[in-house]
Order: structure tokens, then sequence, then C-alpha cells
């Protein structure tokens, strides 16, 4: 066994390490801590969040990926053969799923296929049928099922409370719990633990069901819907916060040297994003997408395996969403930066002899926090949107990748059947809509409380 | 005015030129003339003979940026780049790979595009003001928390749900209206009504915070203060002072993408099979034709820009204050 990293699971994790730096960074100055307890103190933000960490969960498990050994007799000095295909932490938790393919659509819990087939029956006579499903219990016992799920569910949900509760108390666990049940506590947490029973138990039950069942139904080829989806989580997460992370730097760099220095170097920059931003963003994109195809079609060396293709394709498609999303950033940053250089405190921080650099550190970059954290998670939902659009459009991720989009286009073929496929557009639906709404609302209320007009 | 029109457009030049260079390195870098003539030739017969023929044909044997063996300035107008970039600002596209006139193309396919675009800016508009106004004048009562509440939602749906729901419920189940199509003439608005109000629908949630955003903003000014003291009643507070003053805001808003409606949109109507300038550019991507992409982003960019140089203009026209 060993472990297989792609490039966009090195740009995750990075992500993580630079997330936990900065909190700690944050953590130490009482201001910005303020800030986010207030961000905190409004129980839909709360809720929103920690749908978000589960989400980000799932991302996580998906991007750490396995390759196993074809023959577990690989002695010393031999080199291993590996087995072509890659898992993922979440593959092998939804293994069962991987392998119950079916032979086409199913409906979501059906016991047999969705379309009739023709059979010859004992009698050589030959009639159309409708075929059961090879991986799906014949026991009517779906209501006992749900019912042990749903307990297993509010015991794990308890358990991660019990857990956060002595994490946050010392001793006094008892004390701690009614305050936060009476909603007493500073921060809603009463909220953020209904919201994580209801999670775990929702995640429970369909992960107990979908040993039975095929909870979200099939497609076309017999493909589990739910597993597609929790796969397709970790492709919109992605998208969403590495775009930003890669055009990041790129924005504050040229915002504030373009603000601070002035003169040619604020021209240049402000050429470079009107010229951008001239251009339509869904062409741009897809130029680039097309270019990116037309040179990966040249180097088939570059990649061993059709994992990592569909992966250089994801980083190179969330490369070019960052090429063509830094500019609106850049222009707020550079304003801003303007306006904060011409203040007193920077003037006296150049009148003590203060490096430039310092400067930018210390003084400019903090004051323009608000303005990077408020950009970043509006973009974040506006990115998740923009996959499924873009992979209809035809220049989204790879084809043979799980992502919202790719069950969304491949659904649409199917509109004009009757009765209707629709269980892989509602789960494409469901999945994406509550990862938008909660980032949509938690970005509103970030807005509400960072930006210094609502004061 | 007219002096600093001028001055506008000469300043869209050098940045035409840089959208120029962008798509050009785009295209040429990754996919070479050579790479071109091998596409359009067909892999079999090939020669190095059959390229150089071709490219000369097209006008592809040039160097791309600079030109060694010519003299003077010829050096870098006798180029590859030069050559394409005038082409294009002479609104010459050329050909596509189905050996179609783009340029023709693009003007039979615009109305098509527009008959959409237009009817779904206008409606878009009013709708979204009207509601944001409404909502400004119950400001935080049940009304105004609900609808919020809903726009969110509105805006957390991707647009191809609407896309899909509204083929199934609208022309599936109920058969008001086809469910794709397009035909020259009054016969199109049978085709037209459900992309048009689809395309509102999906716009709402984030329209109407946008517009509500700006007349709160307004509402809390010292003027507004002063109007109500004169014994105005609200209703003429909101019409007469807060949408008035609104208009800065969300001119800069609007006007800029009033040209680039001609571009139309690209799910719309690839999925209402509207035989416009959107699904013109899907079936390029799809195609992999290079020409037509490299034809919309200029015409993009150029819109844009006129854009921009109206957005200018306008507020002269509502805002006394700005002279240019």
């Amino acid at each position: 066994m060993s472990i297989v990293l792609l490039w966009t699971d090195i740009l995750v994790w990075l992500l993580v390490i630079v997330l936990l730096v900065w909190g700690r960074v944050i953590s130490r100055s009482p201001q910005v801590k303020k800030q986010w307890h207030t961000i905190f103190k409004s129980s839909i933000a709360m809720a929103s969040a920690i749908i978000l960490l589960f989400y980000l969960l799932f991302t996580l498990l998906d991007s750490v990926h396995l390759r196993f050994a074809a023959h577990s007799t690989a002695s010393n000095g031999q080199t291993v053969q590996y087995k072509g295909d890659t898992v993922s932490l979440l593959d092998l938790i939804f293994t069962h799923n991987l392998k119950s393919t079916e032979r086409t659509y199913s409906a979501p819990f059906a016991t047999h296929e969705y379309s009739k087939s023709v059979v010859v029956d004992d009698k050589g006579v030959t009639r159309q049928a409708y075929l059961p499903l090879k991986h799906v219990s014949r026991n009517d016992d779906l209501l006992v099922k749900s019912f042990y799920a749903v307990l297993l569910g509010i015991l794990i949900g308890s358990l991660i409370i019990v857990l956060h509760l002595f994490w946050q108390s010392s001793g006094n666990f008892r004390e701690l719990f009614w305050r936060n049940w009476k909603a007493e506590s500073t921060l809603p947490w009463r909220t953020a633990y209904l919201t994580i029973i209801i999670l775990a138990v929702l995640l429970t039950w369909l992960y107990m069901l979908s040993f039975d069942y095929h909870v979200l139904g099939t497609d076309k080829v017999g493909g589990d819907v739910l597993y597609q989806s929790f796969k397709s989580i970790r492709t919109g997460v992605l998208i969403g916060i590495l775009t930003t992370l890669i055009m990041l730097p790129v924005a504050i760099l040229l915002g504030v040297s373009a603000g601070l220095f002035g003169g040619w170097v604020d021209d240049a920059i402000q050429y470079l994003y009107t010229t951008l931003s001239s251009i339509p963003g869904v062409l741009l994109i897809a130029a680039g997408v097309l270019s990116m195809q037309v040179m990966m079609d040249a180097h088939p060396g570059w990649f061993e395996t059709t994992l990592e293709r569909s992966d250089l394709r994801l980083l190179f498609l969330i490369m070019i969403l960052g090429i063509t999303s830094w500019t609106g950033l850049c222009r707020m940053l550079r304003a801003e930066t303007l306006r904060i250089s011409q203040m007193e405190f920077v003037t006296a921080a150049k009148a003590f002899g203060v490096g430039k650099f310092m400067i930018i550190l210390r003084h400019i970059v903090p004051n323009l926090m608000h303005i990077i954290l408020i950009s970043v998670v509006l973009d974040f939902s506006g990115l998740v949107l923009a996959e499924a659009v873009l992979s209809y459009v035809g220049v989204g991720v790879d084809p043979t990748m799980y992502s919202w989009g790719n069950m969304i286009n491949q659904a649409r073929l199917e509109m004009a059947r009757d009765p209707m496929v629709w269980w892989s557009l509602f789960s494409a639906f469901v999945f994406m809509f509550i990862l938008v709404l909660a980032a949509n609302l938690l970005s509103d209320r970030v807005q509400t409380v960072l930006d210094p007009r609502n004061r | 005015m007219f002096a600093y029109i001028i001055r506008r457009i000469l300043y869209a030049i050098p940045i035409l030129i840089g959208v120029n260079l962008i798509t050009f390195m785009l295209f040429f870098m990754v996919n070479s003339p050579d790479d071109m003539a091998r596409a359009q030739l067909g892999a079999k017969q090939v020669t190095p003979e059959l390229i150089a023929s071709w490219k000369e044909e097209k006008g592809y044997d040039k160097p791309l940026f600079v030109n060694h063996h010519a003299e003077g300035i010829a050096t870098v107008t006798d180029t590859l780049f030069v050559q394409e970039s005038l082409k294009l600002f002479r609104f010459d596209f050329g050909f596509s790979d189905a050996n179609r006139d783009i340029g023709s193309d693009i003007k039979e396919r615009m109305w098509p595009s527009l008959a959409i675009a237009l009817p779904t800016f206008l409606i878009a508009l009013v709708t979204n003001i009207s509601l944001a106004l409404l909502l400004v004048l119950f400001r935080g009562s049940a009304l105004d928390t609900g609808m919020m509440v809903v726009a969110v939602m509105i805006m957390s749906i991707s647009g191809l749900f609407y896309i899909i729901a509204g083929q199934v419920i609208f022309s599936k189940m109920w058969h008001w209206v086809p469910i794709s199509g397009y035909e020259d003439g009054w016969g199109s608005i049978k085709f037209i009504i459900l992309p048009v109000m689809i395309g509102v629908f999906a716009g709402m949630g984030a329209g109407v915070r946008w517009y509500r955003s700006i007349f709160l903003e307004q509402i809390n000014q010292d003027y507004v203060r002063t109007a109500r003291a004169k014994g105005l009643s609200e209703l003429k507070v909101l019409f007469g002072h807060v949408l008035r003053n609104g208009m800065l805001p969300i001119l800069t808003g609007v006007v800029v993408i009033i040209p680039s409606l001609f571009m139309g949109s690209l799910i719309m109507e690839s999925f209402f099979g509207i035989p416009g300038l959107g699904s013109y550019t899907i079936d390029a991507i799809n195609a992999q034709d290079f020409a037509i992409v490299k034809a919309m982003v200029f015409l993009g960019s150029v819109l844009y820009i006129v854009g921009l140089i109206l957005t200018d203009i306008s507020y002269t026209l509502f805002d006394p204050r700005v002279k240019l």
C-alpha cells in the first residue's frame, strides 16, 4: 500500500496547513477574535459553518489517495506491483457501493430496474419484464433498518457533542451542558449541536441503507448515485476554495503594489486587469480550457492513470478560473491600499524609517483583511455554481470525474424519457443547494460583520 | 463630451491589443499553425509540402512576433500576430473550420440572441427594481425578511435547474410552450417566452438583493431625513429621492452589460435551441473551432468596452454634477 499524492491533494492539504497557521496567528489578536465571535453569534452562521465543515470533511477524506499492491507477497528488494486503480479513503468507506453496480437505471429504493428488458422464461417464451436488481436486499425491513440508523446517528452525534463539551469544559461538565442547552452561552452552541445531530442522523441513515438499497438510485451504467454525489463534493469544494487560494497571492501582490507604488507600476497593473476583465469570463475560460486540452492531448506522458489525467485537468481548470477571477479583488485592493497609504499611521511608520516591506506586512495587509475575507466567502458559492455550468458547456472538469455538473449533464439527456429519470438531477440539486445555501448564508453574515460600512 | 468619447475610444485600442495578445498566445502558442494544418488536412496525407502550402494559402506562414527576414518596421508588422490583429480590428473574422464566413454568421445569429436577451434584461430590470422598492418600503417587516430568505434560496440554485425544471413543467407536463426551437418574426414569441421568464426568475435573487442594498444605503442619508421632515409621504420619498439617487450605482452596474446582450446566453440558447450567438459559441467550443472562439472573445471585449463608455456617458445624463 502506498499513498498517492495528486496535485490537488497537495494543494488541499497545503490549504489546511495555511488555515491552521492563520487561525493561530489571528487567535493572538483580540480584535480579530472578537470579530469572529460576533460572526458566529448568529445561529444561522453557526449552522452554516457546521454544514460547511461536514462538506470539508468529505473533501479531506476524498483527498487521501491510496494504491494497493497487486500481490501481497512482494518481498523486500522487489519492486512492488501496484494495482491500476487509485482509491481514496472515501472510496474505502463506500467500497460496497463501488462494487454493487447494476445494469442500468433504477429509481431510489427500487427493487427492480427502471425499464423493461427482454427475457426468455423457463418455457422458452420471450417476454418483457422488469428485471430485479442484483444488489438490493429482498427483506422488507426498511423501517426497522431506518429506526436503528436513526438511533445510531443520534448516538454518534451525541458522542461528538460530548467530546466537544469535554474539550471546552474543565471539570464542570454538567453545568456547561445546561448552559449551552438553555442557550445561555455566548455562542449559539445549541443550534450547533442540533445541526450536528441532524447531519449525523442523516448521514448514518444514508450510509446504513446504502448497504441494502440504492438510496438515490443508479445511473445509466448502473453506478450508485449516492456514491457519485458524495464523490462530487470534493470537486465542487476544491473548485470553490483552491481557485481562491491560487488567485489570492496574485491579487494581493498586484493590488497592493499598484496602490502603494503608483507611477508606471500602477499603470501597468491597471492595464493588465482592465484587459483581462474586458474579456467575457466564460469565453476566456473556454479559450483557456480548449488550449489546455490541446496541450494535454499532445503530451500523454504527463500522467500515468486516468485519475491523474482528470486531476491535472482539474488543476488547470482551477488555475484558469483563478486567472480570470483575480481582477475584481485586485481592483478593490488597489483602491483600499491607495486610501490606507494616505493615512497618518502609514506616514508615521514611514517617518520612523520602517521599510516598505514591513509597512505592507504590518500596516497595509492587516487592514485589507476584511476585503479579502469577504471576497473569498462571496466567491466560493459562485465558483461551485460555475462548475456545473462549465461542465455543461463542455469546458469543465474531465467527463470521467465525478462532479455535480457532469451528473446534471448526463441526466439532462434523459429528460425526454417517460417516466422521468429524476434522481440524478435531484441528488445533484440537493447536494449543491445545501452547500451553496450554507456558503451564501455564512458569507452574508461575514459581510455584515466585517464590512466597515455596516458599523 | 465629444473629445472625451474620442479619448476613450483611443484608450480602448491598447486594451483591445492586449486582448488580442492574450487570445493569440492562448491559441497559437499551444495550437501552432502546423497543428492546425495537420488537423485541417487530415492525418493521412500530410507531407511537409502540403502543410507549407496550406499555411501559405491561409497566411499562416509568417513568424509569430518578430520577422527576422524583413527590413525596418516590417520586422514587427509582417508577422502573424500583427496581421491577424489587423484583420480582427477590421472585423474581418475569417472562416470557420467548416469554411463558413464567421462575420456573416455573427450578423445572422445576433438577432435571435437579442430576442432572448433584451426582454430578459428589461423585464428583470423593472421587476427587480420594483420588488426592491417594495421591500425597502416595508423594510424590517416580515415581508422583507421572508423575501430576503427566498432571495438567498433563489441565488443558491444553479441556473441549470431552473431551465430543466421550467422545461419539464411548462413544456413536458403542461404543454404550454414548445420545448425548444426558434422561428423568425412574431411566431418566435412562443419560443421566447419560457427562456425569458426563466432568465428573469433565476436572476431575481441576486438582483433584488443588490437593488435593495443600494436603496437602503440611500435611505439613511441626511437628505432623505430632510425630505421626510418636509412632510413628504414615504412613497414620494422613495420615488422622488431614493430611486433618483440610487440611479447612479444602478447605472454603473446595468449600462455596462447592455451592449453585451448581443452575445446572448450560452446555456439558455443551447437548452432552448435558439440559433443565437450563445449556442454558436457553445457549438464552436465543442467542435474546438478556434477561429470562432477567437472572434467571439474579440467581439465580447469590444462590446464590454463600448459598455464602459456608455456608462460614463449615461452619468452625464443622469447626474448633472458629472461633466466630461
